[in-house]
C-alpha cells in the first residue's frame, strides 16, 4: 500500500456497502483503534421491513456500540452510526443527521448515494469515503461527489469483493485514491488514528 | 444532476412564502434541496426558470407542492405500531371516552387513515370514532379520498396487515379494477379530509389521538418545536401523539409536557396542559 499523506484534519468517515460487505464491515469495526476520534457513518443495504437485528449483529464484535440515529440527532466524535431500515439518512450542515422516507434511489432506501453526497457537501475535503462490496451501482455517484469536494476516496479491492459491481462502478466514474483489501482498511484506520494522538 | 446552493433554496422559500403563503423556510435543508432539484429536473427548469414560474404562473404552486411533499407511504406501516394501537392505546382512550376523535396530520395518499379505519372496524368501534385526515397538498387529498391504490403496492400492504394480525384478509376491503385496488368507500364514512397547513395553520379541533408519522422529519428543529406546541394544544389532557419510529421530540420545549408511552414505536402521552 502506498503511504498516504494522512493528517488530522478529517471530520468524518462514511462507509457504504451492500451484498458481501457485512463480514468486512464487522472486521473493520472489531479492529477499530480504541478511542477512534472520528464519527463513522455507515449506510449498508438491508431489508426494508426488518427494523431489528442488523445493528445488534454489527455491534456484537464492534469496539464501539453501533447506533441507528434518530432524526436530527447530533453527530458525535467517535460515534458509530448505521442508517436505519427504510429511511434515507442525510447529514446536515449543523452536523446532525436528517432522515427521510423519500422515494427509493437506485432501488434502495437507505441509498448510499444520498448519505455519501450529503456528507461530501457538509464535510468537503475533511471527509473519507469508503465503498465496499455490493451488487448494484449505488454509491458510485456519492463517491464522485466526495472526490469533487476534495475528500479522500477508498474502495474495497474488487479482487477481494464477494460482488465487485459496486466498487467497480465507482472506479469507472471517478478518481479513487486507494483500492484496499479489508485488512488494509483496518491498517488504514490505525494509521489515521495515530494522526490524532 | 445539477446542484443548487443554499442562497437559491432560501430565495425559493422566501418567494413562496411571500407570494403563495406557504412556509418552507424551516424545512430540513437536505431533503428540501433534493425535492427542489427533483422538481427542476422533472419540469426541465433552471433555478431562475423555477423562480419565474412560481412568480408568474399562479397555478404552478399546486404542481410544485405535489412534487415537493413526500408521498411515499404504505398501509399498516410498522405492523408492531398498529398492534400497540389495537392492544394498548385505543383501549386506554376508550376508558375515558366512548366516542373520540383522531387526527392524521400530513395524511398523504391516505394509507394510514385507511389502515386506522380498517383496524377500528375490526375492533367493532368504527362508528364511535371520528377521523380527520389533513394535508397541505390538495392533489394528494383527492387521491386519499379515492382510496384507490396500485395493485402492485398491495403485496406489501397485505404483508403488513398479516404481520399486524388483522382479523380478516385485507382483500375483503377492496375490489380489483384495471390494475387498481379500489377500497370500499364505507370505510371512509367517518373520515373528514381537509386541507391544512401544519406550519401556518391553526389547531382546528381537540383530539384523543394525533398521528404525525414521518412528517416532521422534513422540518428543522425550530419548526418541529413549533409544531409540537400545536399538537399539545390539539390534544386533550392524557391524549396520545404518535410520531415516526426514528423521530424524537426530546429536545423540544414542550417535551416535558408529554411522557413516553412506547419508546420503540414513539408513542407519547400529554400529561400537562
Amino acid at each position: 500500500m502506498d503511504k498516504m499523506n494522512l493528517n488530522n484534519s478529517y471530520k468524518a468517515v462514511v462507509i457504504g456497502g451492500s451484498a458481501g460487505s457485512f463480514q468486512g464491515m464487522v472486521k473493520i469495526l472489531s479492529q477499530l483503534p480504541k478511542g477512534f476520534p472520528l464519527p463513522i457513518i455507515m449506510v449498508l443495504h438491508r431489508l426494508k421491513h426488518v427494523r431489528h437485528g442488523f445493528v445488534e449483529a454489527l455491534s456484537l464484535k464492534s469496539i464501539v456500540p453501533v447506533t441507528e440515529p434518530n432524526d436530527k440527532e447530533q453527530i458525535k466524535k467517535g460515534g458509530v452510526y448505521l442508517a436505519p431500515a427504510n429511511y434515507h439518512m442525510s447529514v446536515e450542515l449543523g452536523n446532525n443527521f436528517a432522515l427521510s422516507t423519500e422515494e427509493m434511489v437506485n432501488n434502495s432506501r437507505p441509498a448510499i448515494d444520498i448519505t455519501l453526497s450529503t456528507c461530501a457537501y457538509v464535510y468537503k475535503d475533511k471527509l473519507i469515503g469508503i465503498l465496499l462490496s455490493g451488487a448494484n451501482r449505488d454509491g458510485a455517484v456519492g463517491m464522485k461527489h466526495i472526490n469533487e469536494r476534495g475528500g479522500l476516496t477508498i474502495v474495497q479491492d474488487p479482487a477481494e469483493c464477494m460482488i465487485e459491481t459496486m466498487p467497480k462502478a465507482a472506479l469507472a466514474i471517478t478518481k479513487i485514491d486507494q483500492v484496499l483489501k479489508v485488512d488494509q482498511i483496518v491498517e488504514f484506520f490505525k494509521d489515521l488514528d495515530k494522526q490524532y494522538r | 444532476m445539477q446542484d443548487i446552493d443554499i442562497a437559491d433554496l432560501k430565495r425559493i422559500a422566501e418567494l413562496i412564502h411571500q407570494k403563495h403563503n406557504y412556509d418552507f423556510r424551516n424545512y430540513a435543508m437536505s431533503s428540501f434541496k433534493r425535492r427542489v432539484l427533483r422538481i427542476i429536473e422533472l419540469k426541465n427548469l433552471t433555478v431562475d426558470g423555477l423562480l419565474k414560474k412560481l412568480t408568474e404562473a399562479p397555478s404552478f404552486i399546486n404542481e410544485f407542492l405535489d412534487e415537493l411533499t413526500v408521498n411515499v407511504t404504505e398501509m399498516f406501516r410498522d405492523p408492531g405500531f398498529w398492534r400497540i394501537m389495537r392492544q394498548e392505546i385505543i383501549p386506554a382512550i376508550l376508558l375515558n371516552h366512548k366516542q373520540f376523535k383522531i387526527w392524521h396530520a400530513g395524511c398523504s395518499s391516505g394509507e394510514e387513515v385507511l389502515s386506522m379505519a380498517i383496524m377500528l372496524k375490526e375492533m367493532g368501534i368504527w362508528q364511535d370514532v371520528q377521523l380527520f385526515a389533513t394535508d397541505l397538498d390538495t392533489n394528494i387529498l383527492e387521491r386519499a379520498k379515492a382510496a384507490t391504490y396500485s395493485i402492485k403496492n398491495m403485496e406489501l400492504n397485505e404483508k403488513n396487515h398479516i404481520r399486524f394480525q388483522g382479523t380478516s384478509s385485507i382483500k375483503n376491503y377492496y375490489k380489483e379494477e384495471n390494475g387498481m385496488a379500489v377500497f370500499n368507500k364505507d370505510l371512509l364514512a367517518n373520515v373528514t379530509f381537509r386541507k391544512h397547513d401544519l406550519v401556518l395553520g391553526d389547531v382546528f379541533n381537540k383530539f384523543d389521538l394525533i398521528l404525525c408519522r414521518n412528517v416532521m422529519i422534513y422540518f428543522n428543529q425550530t419548526l418541529q418545536n413549533e409544531v409540537l406546541k400545536k399538537f399539545h394544544e390539539g390534544l386533550f389532557k392524557y391524549g396520545y401523539l404518535a410520531i415516526g419510529s426514528k423521530e424524537s421530540l426530546i429536545w423540544c420545549d414542550y417535551a416535558n409536557r408529554f411522557i413516553v408511552v412506547n419508546n420503540e414505536e414513539k408513542i407519547y402521552k400529554k400529561i400537562k396542559d
